[in-house]
C-alpha cells in the first residue's frame, strides 16, 4: 500500500500548471503528439456527448416512465408497501453505520452521501408523495443514527435482527397477504418488474448461491469420493453452459419435468436458474480462497482438538472468504448485471422494461436516451458494490500484513 | 520424575512411510510423566514426523501408540480426545491471524472444552502473564514479533490444560536474540512438572532441562541417555560425529 501512495503523491506533486503540463504531457516529441491526438479525441467525443445530453435528447421518456422504470407494473396505489419498507431499512441502516461506524470517519461519510443522494432524489420529476416519503427515508436515517450513538450491545443483537428479518418482511410487504378487498391485496409476481426484478433477481441469487457455492467448494476438496465427483460434475457442467440457456432450461424444459397442475412462477424459475449458476462460479472462487490457507493452520486446529467442522467454520473458512472478497464481489456485480439477461425470456426486468417503454408509440426511437438511462443506473449500483467492497476489505483487514 | 509410574506415552515399533521413504523404522519409547525429553537428529531423520505421530498429525502404519491411557487407532474420538490433552507447538507458531492473541488462546477452551467465555478470558490473561507478555491480549498475531507469536503459541496449547506438551523445533524460525525469550518460558514449564517432548537443537537448553535425549538418525533411535551421558561420553560413532557437528559454533 504504502509504496501506492507514494507513487500518488508524486504524480499528484503540487507543480505550476505549465510545468507540470511539460513534465507530464509533453516531455517527448512523441508524448507530445500523442497528448495532442488525444486530447482532440476527447474534445469531440466529450463536445458531442455535451451537446446530446443537453440538447438534443429528449429526457420525457424517462420522467413520464420512472415509476414504470423502478417498479415495474407494481400497482400505484400499493406502492406504500415499498416505501414502508425502505423506511425500516433505513433505519435500521442509520443505526447500523452510527453503532459499527464509531471508530472510523468512513461510516459517517457514507451516511452523509446517502441522505445527500436520497435529497438530490427530491429535485427529480417525481411527484410529491415521492417527496414527502423520500423525506421521510432521509429522516428516519437520522433517527437510526442518533439512536445509535447512544446504543448498549444489546441494541446491536436487536439490528443484526433486524437485518436478518428485513427481506422476508420485504417480499411479504410486496407479495400482500389478503385478497383484493384487504389491507394487504395480492400483487402477483408478474407485476413486479423494473428496478424493483433486477434487484429481486440479484439479492436472491447472492443469498441462495454464497452457501451453495461454499459446500460446492468443500464438496470438491471433500474426502467422500462421491461428493467429491458430485460437486466437480455440477461445477463444470454449469460453467460449460452460457447463462442463457439456463435461463431458457428453467422458463421452458423446467415444465416438462414436473407433474401436471403444479406451476412455479416465472420469476422464481429465474431466480434457480441465476442461483444455480453462480453457485458454480462462487464454488471455484471459494475454492481458490482455501487453496491458500496453509497445511499449518488446519494443524494447529487439529491439535488444539478442534472438530474438522469447528476447523472448516471457526479457523479456514474465516481467512478464506476474507481473502476472495474482491473476487467475490466482482462476481456478485456481474450476477446484478447478468440478471438483465432475464429481459430475452420476457421478465420485465430493467431492460425489459426498457423494451416496453420503446415499444410505446409515442416514445418510437427514443433507444439512446432509454439505454443511457438504464445504463447509468446500472452503473450507479455496481460501483456503490464496488466502493463498500474497498471498504469492507480495508475494515477486515486488521493484523492481516 | 519417579519410574515407578505408568509411563503417560508408550510408543511400541512405529513405523511410518511416504511412499517409497521410509520415515521411522521401529522407534520405541517410553515417557513417564513430569519427564522432558529433547529428541534432535540430523534433518529428515524422522524426529519431526514421530512427534507429529503421537498427536496424529501423522498417521504411523505400524506399532502401537498408547497416549494417557487411550491408544491411538482410527477412531477419531480417541484422536480429539488425545489432542484435547496434548499441547503442540509448531515451528511455524501456526498462529491464527484473523483472531487477536485473546481469541487464539481461547478458542480451544471455549469450543472444545465448552467454557464460558468469562473463565476463557481469565484462563488467556493468566497464562499471557505467565509468558510475560499480558499487554499484547488485543493485538493480532502479525502485530507480534517472532518471539512474542511462538510465547502466545505456547499459551494457546496450555490453555487446555494438556498433560503433554509437544514441541516441534519451537525456535527454529526465531531469530536468535528471541531464542532466548522462547527457551526461558520453556524451562519455566519444565521445572513446573510438565511432560514434554522437544525436538530441538538448543543444545544449552537439553543440558539444563532434559531428563533423557534421544539421538534420531536415518529413522530410527540410534542412542539414548542423560544430557550428561550423550554429551560426555557418547557410545555411537553417527552421535559423536553429529554433536561435534553442532557443537562447534
Amino acid at each position: 500500500m504504502s509504496h501506492i501512495a507514494e507513487v500518488q503523491s508524486a504524480t499528484f506533486e503540487r507543480l505550476p500548471l505549465l510545468t507540470w503540463m511539460r513534465k507530464n504531457l509533453f516531455n517527448t516529441w512523441g508524448n507530445s503528439v500523442l497528448t495532442l491526438i488525444t486530447g482532440w479525441l476527447i474534445f469531440i467525443i466529450g463536445r458531442g456527448l455535451l451537446v446530446w445530453v443537453f440538447t438534443q435528447a429528449e429526457w420525457e421518456v424517462i420522467g413520464a416512465n420512472l415509476r414504470l422504470f423502478l417498479l415495474g407494473q407494481y400497482p400505484i396505489t400499493q406502492v406504500w408497501r415499498i416505501w414502508l419498507s425502505l423506511l425500516l431499512l433505513a433505519f435500521l441502516s442509520g443505526n447500523a453505520l452510527s453503532l459499527w461506524g464509531r471508530k472510523g470517519r468512513a461510516a459517517g461519510r457514507f451516511a452523509v452521501a446517502l441522505v445527500v443522494t436520497l435529497l438530490l432524489l427530491m429535485l427529480a420529476p417525481v411527484g410529491i408523495e415521492a417527496r414527502g416519503w423520500l423525506l421521510a427515508l432521509v429522516f428516519l436515517i437520522g433517527l437510526g443514527w442518533f439512536m445509535g450513538r447512544s446504543a448498549t450491545r444489546r441494541m446491536r443483537q436487536v439490528i443484526t435482527v433486524g437485518f436478518i428479518i428485513w427481506p422476508p418482511i420485504f417480499i411479504l410487504l410486496l407479495r400482500g397477504l389478503t385478497p383484493a378487498d384487504g389491507l394487504l391485496p395480492l400483487v402477483g409476481t408478474n407485476l413486479w418488474g423494473g428496478l424493483l426484478l433486477t434487484f429481486m433477481l440479484t439479492v436472491v441469487g447472492i443469498v441462495f448461491s454464497f452457501p451453495l457455492g461454499v459446500l460446492l467448494a468443500l464438496g470438491r476438496r471433500s474426502q467422500l469420493r462421491i461428493v467429491r465427483w458430485v460437486s466437480i460434475g455440477y461445477i463444470e457442467l454449469i460453467r460449460g453452459v452460457p447463462l442463457i440457456t439456463i435461463l431458457f432450461m428453467a422458463q421452458l424444459m423446467l415444465p416438462l419435468f414436473l407433474p401436471t397442475g403444479i406451476t412455479i412462477d416465472r420469476i422464481i424459475r429465474a431466480m434457480v436458474g441465476i442461483t444455480l449458476f453462480s453457485a458454480a462460479y462462487l464454488a471455484e472462487n471459494v475454492r481458490g480462497g482455501l487453496q491458500a490457507i496453509p497445511k499449518g493452520q488446519f494443524e494447529a486446529a487439529y491439535a488444539l482438538g478442534l472438530s474438522g467442522l469447528h476447523t472448516m467454520g471457526l479457523i479456514v473458512m474465516p481467512q478464506a472468504l476474507r481473502l476472495v472478497i474482491p473476487i467475490l464481489v466482482g462476481q456478485f456485480i456481474a450476477l446484478f448485471k447478468d440478471t438483465a439477461l432475464v429481459a430475452i425470456v420476457g421478465l420485465l426486468d430493467l431492460v425489459g422494461i426498457a423494451k416496453t417503454v420503446l415499444a410505446q408509440p409515442e416514445f418510437l426511437g427514443l433507444q439512446r436516451e432509454v439505454y443511457a438511462f438504464v445504463s447509468l443506473l446500472y452503473w450507479v449500483f455496481s460501483y456503490a458494490m464496488s466502493y463498500v467492497s474497498i471498504r469492507l476489505e480495508s475494515s477486515l483487514g486488521i493484523g492481516q500484513r | 520424575m519417579s519410574p515407578s509410574k505408568e509411563p503417560i506415552i508408550i510408543c511400541r515399533d512405529v513405523h511410518k512411510s511416504f511412499g517409497d521413504f521410509q520415515a521411522l523404522r521401529g522407534i520405541n519409547m517410553e515417557v513417564q510423566p513430569a519427564e522432558v525429553i529433547v529428541i534432535f537428529g540430523p534433518s529428515g531423520s524422522g524426529k519431526s514426523t514421530f512427534i507429529r505421530t503421537i498427536n496424529r498429525l501423522e498417521e504411523h502404519q505400524r506399532g502401537q501408540i498408547i497416549v494417557d491411557g487411550i491408544e491411538l487407532d482410527h477412531d477419531l474420538r480417541n484422536i480429539e480426545k488425545i489432542r484435547a490433552e496434548t499441547g503442540m507447538v509448531f515451528q511455524q507458531f501456526n498462529l491464527f491471524p484473523h483472531l487477536t492473541v485473546l481469541q487464539n488462546i481461547t478458542l480451544a477452551t471455549i469450543w472444545v472444552r465448552k467454557w464460558a467465555k468469562e473463565k476463557a478470558e481469565k484462563k488467556a490473561l493468566e497464562l499471557l502473564e505467565r509468558v510475560g507478555i499480558p499487554e499484547q491480549a488485543g493485538k493480532y498475531p502479525g502485530q507480534l514479533s517472532g518471539g512474542q507469536q511462538q510465547r502466545v503459541a505456547i499459551a494457546r496449547a496450555l490453555a487446555m490444560e494438556p498433560k503433554i506438551m509437544l514441541f516441534d523445533e519451537p525456535t527454529s524460525a526465531l531469530d536468535p536474540e528471541m531464542i532466548k525469550e522462547v527457551l526461558d518460558v520453556m524451562t519455566e514449564l519444565a521445572k513446573s512438572g510438565m511432560t514434554m517432548l522437544v525436538v530441538t537443537h538448543e543444545m544449552g537448553f537439553a543440558r539444563a532441562v532434559a531428563d533423557r535425549m534421544f539421538f534420531f538418525d536415518k529413522g530410527e533411535i540410534v542412542e539414548t541417555g542423560t544430557p550428561k551421558d550423550l554429551f560426555e561420553r557418547p557410545k555411537e560413532a553417527r552421535t559423536k560425529l553429529f554433536l561435534s557437528q553442532i557443537l562447534q559454533h
